[in-house]
This record gives structure tokens, sequence and C-alpha cells, in this order.
């Protein structure tokens, strides 16, 4: 089944089984690896996207009903290649990750939440990535990351540091 | 971590819809698919084919007809969570929706499908018991409604007829000008499912007494039920300690729960109580307050 996907501001069109989900489909179809596969079942959060700027499960939805929708995977967040966003910066700044396989999910949630609530809480922070398990237990240091990002984005005086 | 294949369709109407749900026995309805996709995803549901009614033209939105707040079943939760109509007029819903699941799954979940799929421990299913909501079921050429009483038959499982499609949830507006709300629920991490949660909506009249009570509890058994005994009892009086405790105490006897690895029948017979006194005393305090 053909279906045109807009991810990272292209549009693609990907010839996939229904049953696919759009993690997978990302991955295989669209080497956007970046996009981690963790309990493929609507758990972990590690799979997170941004589906019109929202933090979704990519694991949750089957590519073919993704249409329609802007699609952000953590490989369109930075301004240029080889360059980091400011959240994706403050992450490696605070030391936000140890193993790293949360972070993409936790950076796209991060991401909205900041759009939300550019000058989040302790708690509004820890409640937006309460759907992104982290099991080296690294939750301290992704809080502190994202409140850096805050600031620094704050400080910017762009909207979300011209990205 | 695969589904079974599967055909997908994305039809064009809800008569469409209809008619291909009453041709299929084997077919499946997915709208936001926060509960369906992980179901596929573990093989538990293995349906021939999906009819995907997210983007249904007239499916989704908020009305209020006066008596009730109509919700339409594709209104997602993250919409309702935040809606005025909903706040104003229904608050019992405002009140348990940040309790569903994570931002990133109630930017996806639907009204109507929390209810279709009918978990025990759900908070939507359990507003709709509490409140007595009508749900709306088209089917080819019909419309009916069947009321929250009657819908709920067990764990996963609805009153929906086979080539019935929910369409809408009414969920009565209370007419008096003092009503409050209260609902409490416990789990095992944030956000997870409920191990058991109680849901209250009551009105005071201008002395402070009860004129009305609904009180809900869910996670004990196959469906959440209302404690209507309870109800009466509470209707009269102040809502003193003394009278909730010895209203809830007595239901809670009665009823018929359930245990398994996560909670014995015991605590669940005690957590209830105790939950449903604190959502008692926290919709009082909200309606003396006027405010939710």
């Amino acid at each position: 089944m053909k279906v045109e996907l807009a991810v990272n501001g292209g549009r693609q069109i990907v010839d996939v089984e229904p049953r696919k989900t759009l993690l997978d489909c990302l991955r295989e179809d669209l080497g956007l690896t970046g996009t981690h596969a963790g309990c493929e079942h609507g758990i972990c959060g590690a799979c997170t996207v941004l589906l019109d700027d929202e933090p979704t499960r990519a694991c949750m939805i089957f590519a073919v009903q993704a249409d329609g929708y802007e699609i952000t995977t953590i490989e369109g967040i930075a301004p240029a290649p080889g360059e980091l966003s400011v959240i994706q910066d403050a992450f490696c700044e605070a030391h936000g990750m140890q193993c790293g396989y949360c972070t993409p999910g936790m950076v796209l949630t991060a991401k909205a939440l900041l759009r939300h609530k550019p000058q989040p809480s302790r708690q509004d922070i820890v409640e937006a990535i309460s759907g992104n398990v982290c099991r080296c237990t690294g939750y301290g240091q992704i809080v502190e990351a994202i409140a850096l990002a805050a600031e620094r984005l704050a400080g910017a005086n762009t909207p979300e540091g011209g990205k | 971590m695969k589904p079974v294949p599967f055909d997908y369709v994305r039809p064009g109407s809800i008569e469409e819809t209809c008619a291909l749900l009453a041709a299929d026995d084997e077919i499946r309805v997915i709208a936001g698919g926060q509960s369906l996709v992980p179901m596929l995803a573990m093989r538990v549901a293995r349906p021939t084919r999906l009819v995907d009614i997210l983007r249904l033209p007239g499916l989704s939105g908020v009305q209020d007809s006066g008596n009730a707040v109509v919700i339409g079943a594709t209104t997602r939760q993250a919409v309702a969570e935040h809606d005025p109509i909903i706040a104003a007029k229904a608050p019992l819903l405002t009140k348990v929706l940040p309790w569903i699941g994570h931002a990133a799954t109630r930017g996806r979940g639907t009204i109507g499908g929390s209810i279709a799929h009918a978990d025990p421990s759900a908070e939507i299913p359990l507003v709709a018991a509490t409140l007595g909501a009508d749900i709306v079921v088209r089917t080819v050429g019909g419309k009916t409604a069947i009321n929250a009483d009657a819908f709920f038959l067990g764990p996963m499982t609805t009153a929906l007829p086979q080539g019935g499609l929910l369409a809408e949830i009414h969920l009565p507006v209370w007419p008096q000008p003092r009503v409050g709300v209260g609902f409490h629920e416990v789990n095992a991490r944030h956000s997870d499912f409920a191990l058991v949660g109680a849901a209250v909506q009551i009105a005071v009249d201008d002395d402070g007494m009860c004129s009305a009570c609904a009180l809900g509890i869910g996670g004990l058994g196959q469906y959440p039920v209302r404690l209507k005994q309870a109800e009466t009892a509470l209707v009269g009086t102040g809502l003193e300690d003394t009278a909730v405790d010895d209203a809830i105490g007595a239901a809670m006897e009665r009823l018929d729960i359930w245990g398994d690895l996560h909670a014995s029948a015991d605590y669940r017979r005690r957590v209830g109580g105790a939950l449903a006194r604190r959502a008692l005393r926290d919709a009082r305090r909200s309606a003396l307050e006027g405010s939710q």
C-alpha cells in the first residue's frame, strides 16, 4: 500500500504493508534509524517522534495512517548537518544520557514541551518525560538538560534558537 | 511485536463505515489506536481488516446540547482535556483526563476509543458509568442510544452491536448551581493503569446539604460500577465524615471484587473505599467553593 509521508521537511512515497508501524517504516524504508525501537507496544517512549509538533509514539501508529502530518524525527531538529539543536546541545552539556537509547525520544518530548511551555517548572519537565523510560536511571540529569535548554532558548531570543 | 497481516481501509462516511462493519466479523475499528495497536502488536487482536475512522467527518468535536455535553467519538483526549464546554458542564471528565496515559498517548487516543475498548480500570468508562452517559451508536440507516448502565458487559466487552459504530457520548449536564467533582486513583507507577479509581459528582443546596450524588468505582471487577445504594444514603446529608464512612462502608461490603497479582480483592475493597471517601470530600469542597 502506497502512502506519502512528510518527514523532516521532505516528502516521500513509501510502499508498505498496512501492518508496518511508522517506527519500522522510518527505520527500514527511510533509513532514519535515530528513532529507536524499544518495547514496540507503547510503553517505553523510545520511538517518540513529532506529528504536527506533538509527541507521538511511532510504534502506536501504522505508516499508512501517517499521511497528512508533518513528521519530525531526531534527524530533523538540528539547524544544519554536523550541528546540534539547542536541546541536543544541552543534553550533551548536562550529560542527560548514559547509554543514549532513550535520548531521541527524550529530546523530541522536550522539544514539544518547550514549545508549549518555554519556562517549564521542574514538575512540568518530570510530567512531560514521564512517558519516556530511561533504564540507566539518568532522569536527574535529563531534567537538568531540559531546564538548561529552556534557559538557553529563552536567552537566544529567537523561537527555539532559530530552529 | 509485529501484528498479523491485515487490510486497511479508510471510508469516507459514517454510512460507508457501518456497511463495512456489518459485512465482516473480523473487522476492527481503529481511531487513535492507543489501546488497539498494542493488542495488535502482541497479537491479542487478530483482525483481517482495520477500518480507520479517525478522519471521518462529523465524528469529532464537543457540543453543548443543553441537557448534555455531546462528545464526538474521535475527539482526542488531549483536546477534551482543554475543552471549555467540558470543563464548565462535565467537569468530572476534565478532572480524570490528565490521569490517562501520557501526553503522547492522549494526543492520539480518543474519547470514544477508550469507551469502546472498555478496560475495567480505565477512567473515561468510569466517568461514563458514574454519570450515566448515553452512548450513541450508528448502524446502517439507524441510530440508537445505549446507557452506560447497560453498555459495559465485562473486560473489553460492550453491548456495541455487530455493525455498530460508537459515534457520540452524551454526558448529562446537571442543572444544579452548585456542583462539585472529585477523583482519586491508585496505580503502581505514574500514568499506569489504575488498580482502583473512584469518581464522584455531587450537588449541594443552599444549606450545604447534598441534593444529588453520583459515585462510581473502577478497577474492582468486570467493569466500572456505580454505588447507587451509597448515593441514595448520602443524598440529604451534609456529607459529614460519619455519613460518608457509613455509606461507603456498607456499599463496599456488598461488592463482588476480584484480585490479581497486582492487588488482592481485600486491598481493592479497602483502597476503593478510601478513594471514594477522598473523592467525596474533594467534591463537597469544590461544590461549596463553587469551583472544580
